[in-house]
């Protein structure tokens, strides 16, 4: 063997940091640690501050996961990239303000019955709102679906991409008319009254509004308890539908193989709807929550949360159920994490590495499977 | 007539994949299209499925025009396609990818009893009944397939190569399945390459050739014609 040959085979250094990966794997790395050597620090540092972010974390991350599911169900079925889901997240949001605000929906029980106590009248008129919610927002999917995606099902995918963009932009600016929802900001009023508990060593108290927060305590409110809840069950109600009923499992022939799910006797359009509203109607839920927890609604509010659960979707493996709650679980930490600990501004770059890392060395994300071509 | 298909054209964008095809089927019958690579066995039975849209002709199942009928209206008439390659869906397990084949019949107990007929049939499928479809076998594979179709209680099973890939051993298997099905009374068209074995069990047959019909007649007769064995079945 000649020298010369020797060095044509040498990698070059673009192979290297490109082809294999070194440049993710390294970013990986450095991030890994330094994140790693943050919560040790942290944690050691001030043990009930450290929890008190983990709970946090967890309200948004439920959040995300919500608002992810639509994009990984959607691009298991269609292997389209929805971004206007976002956007429906925010109609979702502004949906439950007017019910509240102006049609006092959260209040029908109370006002019907008002001899009931007033914690199952509140719970009903929440979730009241949250379905009037989750409705309109699917029935928006549906619409969005048969007038801008459907004709596109043949056409390349970038069309029907580019197409989400501009459904996006359509719906943010078509809110923000005046007749339609307001280019303003608005306060959002809660359907419920805040309640907040602290927990220490001691026990767990509630906290009187004026009161200072006992030293060593973290605290939670019933904000915190809602979210949890409702993203848990509405989990649940997917799996239950995706796994066990007759249009889940057509759902999940559809995304594997649409011609033989045609063949199955499987109305493969109506399927592809469901799924659009499937999607819309827990991202319309998470709109809710998402005002509840953070109570001022805007006409692009959704571009944020929106993209940053589209990141959890992919971290976790997009198409992938599982992965997009894992995921979006993770975002929910991360994000928190670094607005505590490193800087508020620096969350929503590192959400976005995290976008970055994950495409460099694992594109198909946690779950996810390597991508198959089928003809 | 059971199917009647009439001066069917088909195109795929620019080419024209069936030109003017004439055939049909008595209730009961077993007939098969054979033919090359491309002669539009697949195309036909696609066309019949409603995969793929008539450009000219009329396709009539039980004296009804189905030209223009959308697939899973086709499956609730009872024209159910087995398709080539077996198609079976791999994230699904063997119990599921049977009760999407029984799609369009919601009744649960309904089908439970027929879940029970066809393991009664493929006895390795209840074996395997909860494991994922793509773990299979290509010959577990092939029974799952025809098992899904008989989900949707067919009266008219169309398969498209179903011997594809198999060993001769299974291939005689499935052929006898396919016979079993046939005596029960279900009508079978059966697209085929391996010609021997299809001309074997078929009442009456057609050979394809670049879309069009070019022969047609009694299985046994097209079996011992000197041309076809010449051309499909390898020379004697």
């Amino acid at each position: 063997m000649s020298v010369s040959s020797t060095t044509a085979n040498r990698p070059s250094l673009y192979d290297l940091i490109i082809k294999r990966g070194w440049l993710g794997k390294g970013l990986l790395i450095v991030v890994g640690l330094l994140a790693l050597w943050k919560i040790v620090v942290s944690l050691l540092a001030n043990p009930t501050l450290f929890l008190q972010q983990v709970i946090n974390g967890l309200q948004l991350g439920f959040v995300y996961a919500l608002i992810a599911l639509g994009y990984t169900m959607v691009y298991g079925i269609v292997r389209l990239i929805n971004f206007a889901h976002g956007d429906v997240f925010m109609v979702g949001a502004f949906v439950s303000f007017y019910g509240i605000a102006r049609f006092q929906l959260h209040n029908w029980l109370s006002n019907l019955a008002p001899n009931l106590p007033p914690i199952l009248t509140q719970a009903v008129g929440t979730l009241s709102v949250m379905a009037v919610a989750m409705a309109i927002c699917a029935l928006l999917a549906f619409t969005i679906e048969r007038i801008a995606y459907k004709p596109l099902r043949n056409a390349p995918r970038i069309s029907a991409l580019i197409t989400a963009i501009g459904v996006s932009f359509f719906l943010e600016y078509f809110g923000a008319l005046k007749f339609v929802f307001t280019p303003n900001f608005i306060t959002y009023k809660r359907p419920f009254e805040i309640t907040t508990w602290f927990v220490n060593t001691k026990g767990i108290g509630q906290l009187i509004q004026g009161d200072t927060i006992p030293e060593g305590s973290v605290i939670f409110s019933n904000i915190f308890i809602i979210i949890v809840i409702a993203s848990v069950a509405l989990l649940m109600a997917l799996n239950y539908i995706v796994q066990k009923t007759r249009v889940g499992k057509a759902m999940r022939a559809v995304a594997y193989d649409k011609q033989t799910a045609r063949l199955m006797g499987i109305n493969t359009d109506w399927i592809i709807s469901f799924t659009f509203m499937i999607g819309a109607a827990l991202a319309g839920a998470a709109g809710m929550l998402y005002a509840v927890a953070f109570p001022q609604v805007f006409f692009w509010m959704g571009i944020i949360p929106g993209l940053k659960a589209f990141v959890a979707a992919v971290l976790g493996g997009i198409g992938s159920i599982p992965g997009a709650v894992i995921g979006a679980l993770i975002m929910g930490q991360a994000e928190v994490l670094s607005a505590a600990y490193i800087s508020t501004p620096m969350r929503d770059a590192i959400a976005f590495s995290i976008l970055i890392i994950v495409l460099l060395i694992r594109p198909t994300g946690i779950f996810g499977e390597p991508s198959r071509e089928k003809a | 007539m059971m199917l009647n298909v009439q001066n069917l054209h088909v195109y795929y964008g620019a080419i024209h994949a069936l030109k003017g095809l004439n055939f049909h089927l008595e209730q009961g019958e077993i007939v098969t299209l054979i033919g090359a690579n491309g002669a539009g066995k697949s195309t036909t039975l696609n066309a019949l499925s409603g995969l793929l849209a008539a450009r000219e002709g009329k396709l009539e199942f039980e004296g009804e025009d189905i030209t223009r009928t959308p697939a899973q209206d086709i499956v609730r008439r009872g024209v159910i396609q087995v398709p080539e390659g077996r198609k079976i869906f791999a994230t699904l397990t063997v119990m599921e990818n049977l009760e999407v084949g029984a799609y369009l019949h919601p009744d649960k107990a309904q089908i439970e009893k027929d879940i029970e007929s066809v393991f009664k049939r493929f006895p390795r499928l209840k074996e395997r009944r909860n494991q994922l479809g793509g773990t299979l076998s290509g010959g577990e594979q092939q029974m799952l397939a025809i098992a899904r179709g008989l989900m949707s209680h067919p009266k008219l099973l169309l398969l498209d190569e179903p011997s594809m890939g198999l060993a001769p051993i299974l291939v005689e298997q499935i052929f006898e399945i396919i016979r079993d099905i046939n005596d029960q009374g279900t009508s079978i068209l059966l697209v085929e390459q391996n010609a021997q074995m299809a001309l074997s069990i078929a009442d009456r047959a057609y050979v394809l050739e670049t879309g069009q019909v070019v022969l047609e007649g009694d299985a046994q007769e097209i079996l011992h014609n000197p041309m076809v064995m010449e051309a499909y079945l390898g020379g004697h």
